[in-house]
């Protein structure tokens, strides 16, 4: 029952994204600051295009975790049910 | 503790929707422009792993110490996290270097370090898996060996090479990308302790079934 | 017995063992020659080393050869059930760590002293131009691979997949010890030597070694109670 609700609110949440990322940005430009400052003007064109490196970063940012979860969960499942079966048989009482 | 997890999967998830919202909402950054939006990703992965790192570390000094399995199974399961959260910094950082400064990788100074403390906790993993009985505590010498050498790992690559911005860099966002990159780091910090509960749970089942075929044994 | 008596009959023991057979020596010295041949294969063109080459390839070939000679000392150890008869005897675990490592340093010293020169004389390097820190950095760096694979090796003798589960756990782990070694040695090789960079990273490579010398005398004891 917990799985099945931690299941369904993960993959809600990768609904939302999705939908932001439909909306456009928009943001007044910010004084310079030192490090990462926000941009005064839209840049012109770039060689390399970013968008698809962004958008991989953040495929692998969410589906790496995903995997990973899932590994447990079924990793989980079999132990536990080797653990019912091991029970069972324990309480089957000695066979010898 | 097993009656927080259904409220802390709900507080991460929403922790992670409202997340992106904000990543795109954040102004661009003026020299990288869209490509610097993986930094939201990137920064707390990186922060998930080391605090993994640490975990691991001090759960294996326990375990060496007193020999309680509980500490066993967290010292593992917060290894496999290390290799997990190290993985996405390690595939995102690329993705960013090559647009903002050309190259794949640039041996800078965190992200050289950074790629050999997950070496060191994959070698754990490795021995844990291939080592055979008995190689729990060889592993939990390996983990410390790996946390208390952080800092002489990263003394020396950055001795070897100064790319990365500064340390400085974080401390002076403005609040416009300060707040999903803290955001971010939460989500990410609260989903590592929900992996972590969810694996060492994985261990200790693993442990008592291994006591339930000895008893089965008698 | 005092600590430093039973590490001195560890080192002692293990020492004329080596000296009546030679074994690990010939095989280690032999290996480490091959490793620079194989890296001079890649990094001589046309007669002439490629820059910082010599130390490059010198420190890589103390790596392998002291992984090498590592798995070879416990080898012998866990052949012949000694080790279990060391763990028995009345002395001080980390006393067992001291006099093992001892003995496997002065062991790569000797390979060095031959490997040193041969990379000098391979590679067109002036390794006489600073001859005492050059000898300081090749000591601690050896000390510090040799204190985290000691350990290790010990910890393994028992593994399955011990050969290969060596190198796979040293290597990562003495990072620190190679950029030092490497840095260190390329600095006081170069066109102009640089004597203060040397010194700085002779000064990493001694705060390494007794940092995981303190932490391995400790944890040996952890680990290799059975």
């Amino acid at each position: 029952m917990r799985k099945a609700i931690a299941f369904a609110l993960l993959t809600l949440c990768l609904c939302l994204p999705i939908a932001a990322a439909a909306q456009s940005p928009s943001q007044p430009p910010k004084p310079a600051q030192d490090g990462f400052v926000p941009i005064d003007q839209l840049a012109p064109k770039e060689e390399l295009p970013a968008a698809p490196l962004v958008m991989a970063a953040y495929v692998i940012a969410w589906l790496i975790p995903f995997v990973y979860v899932w590994s447990i969960w079924r990793r989980l499942d079999k132990v536990e049910a080797e653990i019912a079966d091991v029970t069972r048989r324990i309480a089957a009482g000695p066979r010898r | 503790m097993a009656k927080l997890f259904t409220p802390a999967v709900v507080l991460i998830a929403a922790l992670f929707a409202i997340a992106p919202v904000l990543i795109v909402g954040a102004p661009y950054e003026s020299t990288m422009g869209l490509v610097q939006k993986i930094f939201y990703f990137h920064f707390p992965s990186w922060m998930a792993m080391f605090a993994a790192v640490f975990v691991s570390g001090v759960a294996s000094v326990v375990f060496l110490a007193t020999g309680r399995k509980g500490a066993d199974a967290l010292a593992v399961a917060s290894a496999e996290l290390v290799v997990v959260f190290g993985l996405i910094g390690l595939l995102t950082g690329p993705l960013w270097g090559i647009k903002a400064w050309g190259v794949w990788w640039s041996w800078d100074p965190r992200g050289t370090s950074a790629l050999v403390l997950w070496l060191v906790f994959q070698s754990y993993l490795l021995l844990r898996r291939f080592g055979g009985p008995g190689s729990e505590r060889l592993a939990a010498a390996v983990a410390l060996f790996g946390m208390c050498n952080v800092p002489f790992v990263y003394w020396s690559v950055n001795l070897w090479r100064t790319l990365h911005p500064k340390t400085t860099v974080v401390s002076s966002l403005p609040v416009s990308m300060g707040l999903p990159l803290w955001l971010s780091t939460f989500a990410f910090l609260g989903l590592l302790l929900l992996l972590l509960s969810l694996r060492t749970r994985l261990e200790t089942s693993r442990t008592r079934l291994d006591a339930l075929y000895l008893a089965l044994e008698d | 017995m005092g600590f430093v008596e039973a590490s001195w009959l560890v080192t002692r023991k293990d020492l004329l063992i080596e000296f009546r057979s030679r074994e690990i020596v010939y095989t280690t010295l032999f290996f480490a020659v091959s490793c620079l041949l194989v890296f001079a294969f890649g990094f001589v063109r046309e007669g002439r080393a490629v820059e910082d080459a010599a130390a490059g390839i010198l420190w890589v070939a103390i790596a392998f050869s002291g992984t090498l000679a590592l798995g070879r000392a416990f080898e012998r150890e866990r052949q012949n059930e000694t080790l279990r008869g060391l763990l028995m005897a009345p002395i001080a675990r980390p006393a067992l760590y001291v006099g093992k490592l001892t003995g496997i340093v002065l062991l790569l010293v000797a390979v060095e002293l031959v490997m040193v020169p041969m990379a000098g004389v391979m590679f067109q390097a002036r390794m006489l131009a600073h001859p005492v820190l050059l000898s300081a950095l090749v000591l601690t760096g050896t000390i510090g691979f040799t204190a985290v694979g000691t350990l290790f090796a010990a910890m393994l003798v028992r593994t399955r997949s011990r050969d290969v589960l060596l190198p796979v756990l040293l290597y990562p782990v003495t990072v620190p010890v190679i950029i030092a070694g490497v840095r260190g040695t390329a600095a006081l090789l170069a066109e102009e030597p640089n004597v203060a960079m040397a010194r700085l990273w002779l000064s990493m490579l001694v705060t390494f070694d007794v940092f995981f010398i303190t932490l391995a005398l400790w944890t040996f004891e952890a680990v290799m109670t059975e």
